[in-house]
């Protein structure tokens, strides 16, 4: 006994960094792709209402990979991602776990979750289009990005950031691939710079006198508009107007935040009342109050700024079904030269 | 084997032989765990169908070989001109400011390509604080009526990356001017050589070899960078890797495109060294003496100084005064986050224990490569600088895989022989982290290492060694005394690197910590730019202090 015990000391000791959890302190570890700091008010909020520790570390890409590498002895109890394709990913390499969770369907749409409780969506977005003040334009489809009277006017992100590889996805699931590539071929040649760059440059470049149009997350000109980055960004923010672009055939591309259940979750419990707490009334006010995100529970409150859009509706092609057609997406965006 | 081959090179006493055979095996062990990463990725790769190249020949090398080429020719020939330009103007004249700029021109080194590219993004924007003025004087009010083309092409990030680069050609190429030239000089302006005569026929080949070094050095930081090209539109072969893997999940195919690039570099590397195998660049066995430098004129003298500015303007002063202005706009409003002290000394941490891992081990295969001369030892001393060749987060994926896996078996056994789990001890300890800084960045040190060596004689060697001093002893008494500063510059090099290090420092870093580059990542990812700014501008204070030592040393 005291061997062992001297033994977990030393362990502890040279691990000083690592979370070797006891078993009697509540905590759960979270892996996240999303920033940290966007999740951060709602794991504080959790916090101090339930005494549970959070730890959590924000990674970019590989966190499939580091699971997956960490096996049974990985600390991660939930892994969070932003993109549907992403979280595919996760059930893909075989990292998550199914849950039952009365609460979590309760709250959540059955199209925003997995069949089988790998995954759940905690909040949605909607690509959306920026457009500068003085243009006339009320409403807007996604195939119109490629028509010529656009050439020089339109600012999008790079082609292979995951957030266009799904609307690109979208559009191969509307119109099938042979269409795709030639739209995606007439947007390209609309570019008014280099694909790249963030979302919100869009409107700073709208602002700039770059671009007329441009395709960006709906979030965005929340935290543009309110002044969380800053005042710089509140003139950008306030340069655009923002409409909701919807397919001839469908409704607005919507994409998706959400959460899995690590397969080796040491505080499976802990982790899967924290993915409860983060569906509550209280945190889906939080996503959409802090991050401007369109709550994934219905009957929650939207931001006064992203209610002012419209009405959201929502494409009818399904999440699982645009994740099929990424790779297909990406592909087509590197043979059209989108980002050269 | 070993024994033979060591007993071929250094037919010696007994004791020898065995303080030899040491250095031989740490020398094969440091090259073996930089080997990990590569073999885990060629792994990898095995496991992938080859369905993915018929695509990428198709559609993305052409233009992705097209654009590798012209950045890494634009970026070379920019690092050589300005860094040989501007250590032979320090080294070679005297004029006011003189020794300001010896130290100030290596001050880039302390801004991390995508801070540069992201500073310069504002700056030039059209809503920026340059093109605002230039439309004040013309007298536009709005962007839409005037703007000048867009920083984000290829000459953009030419020039960007340039600018930060070139400290590497500078410090190489200065060193020699300083230790090699002096006498050569001297003799060349006796006999009336001009002064661009003594420039190009004298100083330029003497310096060949530094400025290879140099140029290699800026030019693989070039090949694997992500930061600035992906901020600035360009699209390399790291980026083709990248969206193979991250956006199409196909981490066999980044490996495959990831191995195909290391062998293009290994290829031009062992090209390059081939083409100067023919001369040899003795050292005088003599401490050099040191280059007098030739006063100019006034007018000269300012014109120099201006010269000499321009790169540490763009390079470093335009950028930190800008983080500067943006930080202090943040500190103004929201105070400054205590987290970014806890982030410091994370940052700090990691750096000196990776400093002082890489250090040893750099210095070990280097002088495991004097000590026994050969082939087989020339091969493990460039085995083991390999990870400099590969982008970082190529780098972090062929650790973390290996690494997760020891893990896991380490935790498996101390529960079944213990019952405790370790967890993750490498990740969780940060061990895994500081491994991939070494794989990274032993380039610098074993090059270091090797050229300080270069510069004493073996006759020294030779002598400790009839005095009776073994392999060993001769280190300790010879070698290291004498490279001291070399290492110490290869120190605060690495230190900085590391300092400056993002995709793997990302990817393994234990949970809740934090580095000032994984926090100035994260408010990037989300647009939070002042706070990000107070980051940055963090990361560039922090690595002005071993910039600065090293332009002491340099100095001595």
């Amino acid at each position: 006994m005291s061997v062992t015990l001297s033994f977990s000391r030393l362990a502890l000791a040279t691990a000083s960094l690592s979370v070797a959890a006891p078993a009697f302190a509540a905590e759960v570890n979270i892996y996240t792709t999303r920033e940290a700091g966007l999740v951060q008010p709602l794991l504080d909020a959790y916090t101090a209402k339930t005494g549970i520790k959070v730890n959590t570390v924000f990674m970019k890409d590989g966190l499939a990979e580091r699971v997956a590498s960490e096996g049974e002895s990985s600390p991660a109890d939930i892994l969070m991602a932003v993109d549907a394709g992403n979280l595919l990913d996760l059930v893909d390499k075989g990292v998550t776990q199914p849950i039952k969770s009365a609460t979590l369907e309760a709250a959540i749409p059955a199209e925003l979750r997995d069949a089988n409780g790998n995954w759940f969506a905690l909040s949605s977005r909607a690509r959306v289009l920026y457009a500068a003040k003085d243009i006339d334009l009320t409403a807007f489809n996604y195939e119109d990005l490629s028509d010529p009277k656009w050439k020089g006017k339109v600012c999008i992100r790079s082609g292979q950031h995951p957030y266009n590889t799904a609307l690109f996805a979208d559009y191969i699931a509307h119109h099938g691939a042979e269409k795709a590539e030639s739209w995606l071929k007439g947007v390209k040649d609309n570019l008014a710079r280099k694909a790249g760059g963030g979302d919100r440059d869009v409107a700073k470049d709208i602002l700039g006198g770059i671009c007329d149009i441009g395709i960006a997350n709906s979030y965005y000109v929340g935290l543009m508009r309110s002044g969380k980055g800053g005042e710089e960004q509140v003139k950008w923010g306030d340069a655009i107007k923002v409409i909701l672009p919807t397919f001839t055939d469908g409704g607005t591309q919507v994409n998706i935040s959400g959460a899995a259940i690590a397969k080796n979750a040491k505080n499976k419990d802990e982790a899967v009342k924290l993915l409860e707490y983060l569906v509550s009334d209280e945190a889906q006010k939080i996503y959409a109050e802090a991050n401007f995100e369109y709550p994934v529970k219905a009957g929650a409150p939207i931001d006064p700024i992203i209610a002012s859009f419209g009405e959201l509706k929502i494409d009818r092609v399904p999440l699982t079904e645009i994740v099929k057609y990424r790779k297909q997406a990406s592909e087509l965006a590197e043979k059209v030269g989108f980002d050269n | 084997m070993t024994t033979t081959l060591i007993n071929r090179l250094k037919p010696s006493s007994a004791a020898s032989i065995s303080s030899g055979r040491l250095w031989f095996v740490m020398g094969l062990l440091v090259a073996l765990a930089v080997m990990v990463p590569v073999a885990a990725l060629g792994f990898e790769a095995l496991g992938g169908s080859m369905a993915l190249w018929q695509h990428l020949a198709a559609y993305v090398l052409p233009q992705a070989l097209i654009e590798t080429l012209i950045l890494l020719c634009g970026v070379g020939l920019v690092v050589m001109v300005v860094g040989t330009g501007s250590a032979w103007l320090v080294t070679a004249y005297e004029f006011p400011g003189r020794r300001v700029l010896e130290w100030a021109l290596l001050l880039p080194l302390a801004v991390p390509t995508y801070i540069i590219a992201y500073a310069y993004l504002d700056l030039l924007h059209p809503l920026g604080p340059v093109q605002g003025l230039i439309r004040a004087i013309l007298g536009y009010d709005s962007p839409r009526q005037f703007r000048l083309p867009d920083i984000r092409s290829m000459a953009g990030c030419i020039l960007l990356l340039g600018f930060v680069l070139y400290p590497y050609v500078y410090i190489t190429t200065r060193a020699m001017f300083m230790t090699q030239a002096a006498n050569l000089v001297e003799a060349a302006r006796m006999l009336g050589v001009s002064r661009s005569g003594i420039f190009f026929r004298i100083a330029l080949p003497l310096a060949r070899p530094a400025i290879a070094v140099g140029v290699s050095l800026a030019l693989m930081e070039s090949l694997n960078d992500i930061g600035a090209s992906e901020f600035l539109g360009v699209r390399t072969l790291t980026i083709s890797v990248y969206t193979t893997w991250v956006t199409r999940s196909d981490l066999a195919g980044a490996a495959q495109i990831a191995l195909a690039m290391l062998m293009i570099v290994v290829a031009v590397v062992a090209i390059e060294r081939l083409a100067r195998r023919r001369q040899r660049y003795f050292s005088a066995a003599k401490q050099a003496r040191r280059f007098a430098p030739l006063p100019l004129s006034r007018g000269a003298g300012i014109a120099a100084l201006g010269f000499g500015l321009v790169p540490v303007l763009i390079g470093f002063a335009a950028p930190a005064i800008y983080l500067a202005v943006e930080a202090m706009k943040r500190i103004e409003t929201n105070g400054l986050s205590t987290r970014l002290i806890g982030e410091l000394g994370n940052t700090l941490g990691l750096a000196s224990a990776a400093t002082l891992v890489v250090l040893v081990l750099g210095t070990t295969v280097a002088y495991m490569a004097r000590a026994l001369p050969g082939s087989l030892t020339q091969l493990l001393m460039r085995l083991s600088t390999l990870g400099y060749a590969m982008p970082g987060t190529v780098v972090a994926l062929g650790v973390l895989i290996p690494l997760a896996t020891l893990d896991g078996m380490i935790d498996r056994q101390a529960q079944a022989l213990f019952g405790v789990s370790t967890g993750l001890l490498l990740i969780g300890s940060g061990a895994a982290l500081i491994f991939a800084y070494a794989v990274r960045f032993m380039a610098i040190a074993a090059g270091s290492a090797e050229t300080g060596f270069a510069r004493i004689p073996t006759s020294l060697d030779q002598a400790a060694r009839s005095l009776g001093r073994n392999v060993n002893g001769t280190f300790f008494a010879i070698c290291l005394p004498l490279s001291r500063p070399a290492l110490a510059a290869a120190g605060l090099l690495v230190f900085v690197d590391c300092m400056k290090e993002l995709p793997a420092t990302l990817l393994l870093r234990p949970l809740n910590v934090e580095t000032l580059a994984t926090h100035l990542y994260a408010e990037a990812a989300r647009g939070t730019y002042e706070e990000a700014a107070v980051a940055a501008l963090a990361i560039v204070l922090a690595g002005l202090l071993p910039v600065i030592l090293l332009a002491r040393i340099g100095r001595r």
